[in-house]
């Protein structure tokens, strides 16, 4: 068995990953973002590169770096943890909202606009105060809370001038008045193997924001939930955030694919590299199927979505 | 592979104040315990620290 580390920093959730591989005694390499090359051009020569790893565990700090490596991958048949279609859909707010909801997840109500006119008839729609969130990023970065109509005619137009294209898909969520917390639960191969809550006087509770982890028990709702949740978005090792709604509970607002777990190991006590890189042998040895605890090789659940009106 | 480490103490290249590195890796992301930047050990036979890139737009988990 031989794992390859796709990673660009080495933080404290690739060393712990690092010494569960050791602490298995399984043999894996480090596979720099940075210096790689990839040949897609056809021929023999790509598939040779990567044919002595049974699988490679993604840590790419970039979504763009991830998806592109994932997709070249997995089109030539290198298992990989996550899969492409993982990131490609959790790396994207908005595709992941569309999943979850098509599968009959509960989420945030989100309208998504392209101009700033139809954005602000979305915001005006749903009633302040409402988030605005941009479709790709991360640790908090970017979100606005629109408390009225001058703030969000002004963030708008900031968008418009300042930002790239990008900036002009507009993804819109109600507000959800949570209780200073919400939870992030860990779901690895059809499992929700523990839970935190992170605690935060401000709206934004990313523990990367200065949230403060506490753990979460893992009730029989939230581990059904979750692992709808992850299946929804493709399986794997996943790091799911939901928000508690006063009136409707739990509402999954966000899928992380190359989750951060340093703050999460002590409160919980469960040792989340290891149950990763035990995944990701699984993966290696039995199939993606299999190691998510599917008979087969599923597509992912499509579901009805109520359009307008309907 | 094994995990080549090393345990040094080397001078911020933002501060000049002392960072102490105790079993870092190449590549491995520390912080300057003076002025709180982010370094990258960019190699450590002899260690060499070098201010970590700016976060990206894309960057995150």
């Amino acid at each position: 068995m031989k794992v390859g580390i796709l990673y660009s920093r080495i933080r404290a959730e690739e060393k712990r990953i690092f010494q569960a591989l050791e602490q298995r005694g399984v043999e894996f390499d480090l596979l720099d973002d940075a210096r790689l090359i990839f040949d897609i051009s056809g021929g023999n020569g790509y598939n040779r590169r990567f044919d002595p790893y049974d699988v490679i565990i993604e840590r790419c700090i970039s979504h763009g770096r991830a998806l592109y490596s994932l997709r070249m991958l997995n089109d030539r048949g290198i298992a990989t943890v996550n899969t492409a279609q993982v990131a490609d859909i959790c790396g994207n707010k908005l595709q992941t909202t569309s999943a979850l909801a098509a599968a009959g997840i509960p989420t945030p109500r989100t309208l998504v606009a392209y101009t700033p006119e139809s954005a602000l008839e979305a915001m005006e729609s749903l009633g302040y105060p409402v988030v605005l969130k941009p479709a790709v990023g991360s640790w908090g970065r970017l979100l606005s809370k629109v408390n009225d109509r001058e703030a969000a005619e002004a963030i708008l137009e900031h968008k418009q001038v300042l930002g790239t294209y990008h900036h002009s898909i507009f993804y819109i969520q109600e507000y959800i008045p949570k209780p200073q917390r919400d939870i992030r639960a860990f779901v690895v191969g059809g499992e929700t193997i523990c839970a935190i809550y992170r605690r935060s006087d401000h709206w934004i509770t990313n523990t990367a924001r200065g949230g403060q982890a506490s753990v979460c028990p893992v009730t029989p709702e939230l581990d059904a939930l979750c692992v709808r949740a992850a299946r929804a978005v493709g399986g794997g090792a996943v790091a799911i955030d939901l928000l508690e709604d006063p009136e409707r509970g739990l509402l999954v607002n966000e899928v992380n694919y190359t989750m951060e777990f340093r703050n999460s190991i002590e409160p919980t006590g469960v040792d989340i590299p290891g149950r990763i890189v035990d995944f990701a042998l699984r993966v290696a040895r039995e199939g993606w199927a299999a190691a998510n605890g599917w008979e087969r090789e599923a597509e992912r659940p499509v579901g009805r979505v109520t359009l307008a009106g309907e | 592979m094994s995990l080549e480490t090393i345990s040094a103490t080397v001078e911020c290249p933002e501060c000049f104040g002392q960072v102490e590195l105790v079993e870092v890796m190449q590549h491995e992301i520390v912080q300057c315990p003076e002025c709180g930047v982010d370094l990258e050990v960019v190699d450590i036979d002899p260690v060499r620290l070098e201010l970590a890139p700016e976060e990206e737009e894309d960057w995150g988990e």
